[in-house]
């Protein structure tokens, strides 16, 4: 078995990289995220990391440099949040184009104006249509796990993955967990193997070519095609990982009290913990309730929801976002898509909540869950 | 390595059949002499500009080595992620040897947009070779002013002529201290082969610009690119020089003339031809301008002057 430590959000970030062997960083400052990268720089200069780290001068450079490492053939990572995100999206778009297996934390942090270095989901949701896949963690523990196995789900299918962590809430917070053996990472997380690289030795070819439309298509296509077949990938890659170090954390939707449940709290990141208490206060005041995780928010689980929640169910989202000008948050627009065709009359509900870092506690949701089942609230 | 006649260059052809470009393009002529002073086990990383825009729409390309297309602003970030990487990985023992990266870059991703990525990879002493050739506008998206853009030339969003004077980008380069800067000429292929040689042979962050006379955007005859590319240098508006650690040496023939032994060709001879810059031969206002135009070129030695003391 692995050994118990006390450590935080990004800690435990940057000690699954570790884990991962990863052989190249770059990174840029900024709040919340610092503590990953300064803690990776800290891991390559006392030799705990065989790798190179590179402090380049922006996100936009950061993760340029890292999408050129990736195509020399290093497993390759970078760390950023909130308008760090925002100011590299322009590589965001190309790594995914490129089918660069880059692995990215994002440590969740509202956008500016106004200007906040608290937790909300906006930074990361505004890049949904990029191609990468996206995890949401809700613990420490889920972190380290979720790091390690977005390797081996990058290098399988060739899509980024952007690891998703609540900025402070779950960041800064120490929690115990269990590190794995380095063995069990190792069989877990075989060393890359890259199909082709910039190095001559594979030959002269050029890579983003500018592509007519006849060609342009068939990669966009294989893209989405990819995407949709990685939900698949994400759930087996699960399995793997539970049977070497028996941890899982629930796939794609990870689900709290929904045996008998017709009222179903949706929700994303460290506020779906909370959530479970709130679950158990309106259980308590006899409403069959359950909580509802969405822990992959890219590719969408569609499927698995039009599976999962019965006919006459409500679902209540609790949208730590807004979707601008679309009546409502963005889970809730995704949830209400994936159900059109499912054939079951469901009800679904939403309101935007917790944003900049409002406090969402175990009571407060359960009031609100109150509310739009009764209609004061929501949309 | 130093070679006597352009014959003696290596046989390596960078640049192969089927190439878009324009006929007469200083970019192309460059990463001639350049692949051969490089050769193939070299790593090209570019940014958007001509010299993508021309290598044939996929699954053709017009270049023999492993090519990777990234964003405008990724020059620097780029070169050194790459050139990192192959570091790592060779010391890992997971591939043969570290190839030579370089990137290749126009004036609007260096001067520019590069700017800031550029700069930090060489404050970083990220180990690559960054090449710029300015051809002193945007002309990939139809000859727009860019940094490089000398002052009074016409472009498409300069229809007046550009009011202000071009940055002396290979002078910022060297004031960053990093091993090995140069500027070259394609009417000099020696001293650009020997100087690509020079900078391939130094580790470190390494910086060569070219300057690329655009017939379509200086407007001038296809068949006269070499012809404007030696008169820069003979009318100084274009000094050739190196500098390794900082020491600068002047490189023939701009080092005759800063000397006094060879006299300069008039400035006009090299402003004249060009349809960037006809408007000033007609302006009521000509001797003024091409006085300015003669002290911007003299501010420019003058601060190289001072770099040789």
């Amino acid at each position: 078995m692995g050994k118990k430590i006390l450590t935080t959000g990004n800690g435990a970030a940057a000690a699954a990289v570790k884990a991962a062997r990863v052989d190249f960083v770059a990174a840029y400052p900024i709040t919340p995220q610092t503590t990953i990268s300064e803690k990776l720089s800290e891991f390559v200069a006392n030799g705990e990391l065989d790798a190179n780290y590179l402090a380049v001068e922006s996100e936009h450079s950061a993760l340029a440099a890292v999408a050129a490492a990736s195509l020399a053939g290093a497993r390759t990572f970078t760390a950023t949040s909130s308008q760090g995100l925002l100011y590299m999206h322009e590589i965001v778009h190309y790594a995914a184009g490129g089918r660069l297996p880059i692995v990215m934390v994002n440590v969740n942090r509202a956008v500016c104006p106004p200007w906040s270095l608290y937790v909300d989901h906006h930074d990361a949701l505004s890049q949904r249509d990029t191609g990468w896949i996206q995890f949401y963690c809700a613990d420490t523990q889920e972190i380290y796990d979720t790091v390690l196995q977005a390797y081996r789900l990058a290098e399988s299918i060739n899509i980024p993955v952007m690891v998703n962590l609540d900025g402070f809430l779950l960041s800064h917070s120490m929690m115990p967990m269990e590190e794995n053996e380095q063995t069990i990472v190792d069989k877990f997380l075989p060393p890359l193997v890259p199909q082709w690289t910039l190095h001559p030795s594979y030959g002269a070819g050029t890579f983003g070519n500018v592509t007519p439309a006849e060609h342009y298509t068939p990669f966009r296509k294989d893209l989405m095609n990819s995407l949709e077949d990685s939900l698949s990938f994400i759930e087996d890659i699960e399995l793997q990982y539970k049977r070497l170090t028996g941890r899982e954390h629930g796939g794609l939707i990870d689900l709290y009290r929904g045996d008998d449940a017709e009222v179903f709290l949706v929700s994303m990141g460290s506020m779906a913990k909370e959530m479970e208490m709130s679950v158990d206060i309106l259980r308590d005041t006899g409403v069959k309730a359950a909580g509802l995780r969405i822990r992959v928010f890219r590719p969408f689980p569609g499927k698995k929801l039009r599976e999962l929640l019965p006919n006459g169910a409500t679902a209540l989202v609790f949208d730590r976002n807004y979707g601008f000008g679309s009546g409502g948050g963005i889970i809730f627009q995704e949830l209400k898509s994936a159900l059109y065709d499912s054939g079951k009359a469901i009800t679904v509900k939403g309101l935007t909540c917790g944003l900049g870092g409002e406090d969402l506690t175990a009571h407060y949701m359960a009031e609100l869950a109150k509310n739009l089942l009764s209609g004061k609230e929501g949309a | 390595m130093s070679i006597r006649s352009i014959k003696d260059m290596s046989d390596f052809e960078l640049v192969i059949p089927g190439s878009g470009a324009c006929a007469g393009c200083p970019s192309t002529i460059a990463l001639r002499i350049v692949g051969k002073a490089l050769g193939p086990n070299s790593v090209m990383l570019m940014t958007p500009s001509c010299a993508v825009a021309s290598i044939g729409l996929l699954p053709k390309t017009c270049y023999d080595l492993p090519v990777q297309n990234i964003c405008f602003a990724a020059a620097g970030a780029s070169g050194g992620g790459a050139s990192s990487a192959f570091d790592v990985l060779y010391r890992k023992g997971k591939i043969p040897d570290k190839p030579t990266v370089f990137n290749w870059t126009g004036d609007g991703g260096t001067y520019d947009i590069g700017f800031q990525g550029i700069s930090a990879a060489a404050e970083r002493n990220d180990d690559y070779i960054q090449f710029c050739y300015n051809n002193e506008a945007y002309s990939n998206t139809g000859v727009q002013r860019s940094g490089a853009t000398p002052r009074y030339a016409l472009t498409t969003n300069t229809p007046l002529g550009k009011e202000t004077g071009k940055k002396n980008m290979p002078l910022l380069m060297l004031d960053h201290q990093i091993p090995y800067v140069a500027t070259a000429s394609l009417a000099y292929p020696m001293d650009l082969y020997r100087k690509v040689e020079k900078a391939k042979s130094i580790k470190g962050f390494r910086y060569i610009e070219i300057l690329a006379p655009c017939y379509p955007g200086w407007k001038f005859e296809a068949s006269q690119t070499i012809q404007y590319s030696r008169l820069a240098v003979k009318s100084k508006a274009w000094l050739l020089w190196e500098a390794e650690d900082g020491n600068v040496t002047f490189n023939s023939p701009t080092k005759q003339i800063l000397e006094g032994k060879v006299p300069p060709v008039p400035l006009n001879d090299y402003l004249e031809g060009q349809g960037r810059f006809k408007h000033i031969f007609k302006s009521p206002d000509k001797a003024e301008i091409l006085k300015q135009m003669e002290v911007d070129i003299e501010t420019g030695i003058r601060l190289m002057l001072q770099k040789t003391k």
